[in-house]
């Protein structure tokens, strides 16, 4: 166990979960973007502050995220579409989960890789059918991992990093969002 | 022993007609009294149920005040005070054995679902024809709910069951009912100090199990065979809709591993005590199947749907316990049953002090120590007086 190293520091998470149990209040987390338009469908979305921990918490650095749509939408492409960004969310999530999980079991990972699908029937956001919905009909996610481990147990790692992840939970369940002219 | 019926009276009034335990008839032991019909591997009906433990009571010549419902449990100076219907109690120590399964837990968004769908608990309900014609939705896949979605399936309803976290297992496995193997292979026995997630192992749903003469399996692909259709676990009401969560295949996915894991602990059981001649062959059963597309909302305003089986859980009540030992979340607040105030003690609660303290068997082994705890206490209060 002390020889397995996926570079997850599980023993603070464990760590955290207990401490958490008695201070809910703790453990309520704001994640903040803020966005703006550039031209066309093309926008920039900067991400630095969220609050968790009682208080307010910055990432070491800012990230500057670009979407914009491809050319055969008739658009500039200067960034991947909006809804790629729910894939770029769901791989993360999922391959973070299967790196503490795994660390949390005792299984040394040599490579994780993932590919995430997501089918889409543009209709929808076309307004062509009124019957074919906007988001995704369905995503699908193959996992190729190489680690010190039954089939067996791998299918546990994915099935467990499924179960704790907040972008598959996010996707599968619905959430309550409220838009608002400021 | 204080009773608020009579004996046996949960077995009585809160159980659906046609329920048989999901423990095969050998297994029913009690201290000094047995199952000893001609059907061994067979499961009880209700009325054998409440049958054997009036015996029970009988044999072992328990003093039950019958008729005796406690209204509240207060701590005094030197113990505690208990107050009934029938007058009060003072006594140095209480055992609670009241349950774990007084009420039914329902999810929040139930006031949600429109007026014309009538919605039931597995309290209220009693078997098919006290329900309207028309299709059915059982929501959780506990035991609960996988037996009343076949009952109300062969009744020629449509059912749909909402499916979440669940325990698959097979009814038999390699020639012998799985309870057997919870049994033989020690799992059953695994104290509560062993276990790995002690909050999960006693928030387990009841394992699919189904207890019929045939001795047949009940999983979800048993279900599905029938015609009852599975859509993923009801997360909410929005606009007379329900809608069901897209993770299914990840539930059956956590379901089939965790069985596999179980089985695989069975075989590795049998190869170290030499027991492989006298079952059958290992055995892998299919993997759950997975629908082409499960559907993720269900209007409820359609009349497709006409009632609602909410077999969502169970949950203790212990509203008349004036004794600050419950948790947030109305959890008996204890240890290996020795509750957190002195001279307060419980019983038959999940995982109390081994996996099997919620079945009739079970009961012995945790009774034996926690009484053993409790005329320690009494003696030491004793000579302390």
């Amino acid at each position: 166990m002390t020889t397995i190293d996926n570079g997850v520091n599980v023993q603070a998470l464990l760590d955290a979960r207990e401490a958490l149990k008695g201070a809910p209040e703790a453990a309520q987390f704001t994640w903040r973007a803020s966005s703006k338009w550039q031209n066309g469908v093309h926008s920039t979305t900067t991400i630095q502050n969220f609050f968790g921990l009682g208080q307010e918490q910055s990432h070491k650095s800012e990230t500057v995220f670009t979407a914009d749509h491809p050319e055969v939408f008739a658009a500039e492409d200067n960034g991947i579409t909006p809804i790629e960004y729910l894939l770029v969310g769901l791989a993360a999530c999922l391959t973070a989960g299967v790196a503490s999980v795994a660390q949390n079991r005792g299984i040394q990972l040599r490579s994780v890789e993932s590919t995430v699908e997501g089918n889409h029937d543009i209709r929808g956001i076309l307004g062509a059918d009124s019957d074919v919905r906007n988001g995704f009909n369905d995503i699908k996610v193959t996992f190729t991992i190489d680690a010190d481990a039954s089939p067996q147990d791998i299918e546990a790692l994915v099935a467990q990093s499924q179960k704790r992840s907040a972008v598959f939970d996010a996707l599968t369940n619905p959430t309550n969002v409220t838009v608002e002219v400021a | 022993m204080l009773e608020r019926g009579e004996v046996a009276n949960s077995w009585r009034r809160e159980r659906w007609d046609s329920l048989r335990l999901l423990t095969p008839n050998w297994q029913s032991r009690l201290p000094g009294h047995r199952y000893e019909g001609p059907d061994p591997d067979g499961y009880m009906t209700m009325g054998e149920v409440i049958e054997f433990i009036e015996r029970f009571a009988t044999v072992s010549r328990t003093p039950v005040r019958t008729g005796t419902n406690v209204r509240s449990v207060r701590r005094t100076d030197d113990g505690y005070r208990v107050t009934t219907s029938r007058g009060e109690i003072r006594c140095r120590a209480v055992v609670i054995a009241s349950g774990a399964c007084n009420q039914p837990t329902v999810p929040q968004f139930t006031d949600a679902v429109p007026a014309s769908v009538v919605q039931l608990t597995p309290f209220d309900y009693h078997g098919p024809t006290n329900l309207p014609d028309g299709g059915v939705l059982v929501v959780g896949a506990s035991a609960t709910g996988v037996q009343l979605a076949a009952e109300l399936k062969r009744s020629g309803r449509p059912v749909i069951l909402s499916v979440g976290e669940h325990v698959r297992l097979p009814r038999l496995y390699r020639g012998r009912d799985v309870l057997w193997w919870m049994d033989a292979s020690g799992v059953w026995n695994q104290r509560h100090d062993e276990v790995d997630d002690l909050t999960r192992a006693r928030r387990l749903p009841s394992p699919q199990l189904v207890g019929t003469p045939e001795r047949r399996t009940l999983d979800l692909n048993a279900l599905a065979a029938m015609g009852v259709e599975l859509v993923g676990r009801w997360a909410a009401v929005r606009d007379g809709r329900a809608l069901f969560s897209g993770g299914l295949r990840n539930v059956f996915s956590l379901a089939d591993l965790k069985m596999q894991r179980l089985l695989d602990t069975f075989d590795e059981w049998a190869r170290a005590h030499g027991c492989d001649a006298e079952v059958d062959p290992p055995e892998r059963f299919a993997p759950t199947h997975v629908p082409e597309s499960a559907r993720w909302q269900l209007d409820l305003r359609s009349g497709e749907i006409r009632t609602i089986v909410w077999a969502t859980g169970l949950r203790p009540d212990y509203g008349w316990l004036d004794v600050p030992v419950v948790d947030a979340k109305g959890r008996l607040r204890h240890e290996g049953g020795v509750v957190d105030s002195p001279g307060l003690y419980a019983l038959g609660l999940p995982v109390l002090r081994r996996r099997k303290s919620t079945f009739i068997h079970g009961i012995e082994d945790d009774a034996r120590e926690v009484i053993d705890h409790l005329t320690r206490y009494l003696a030491v209060r004793h000579s302390l007086a």
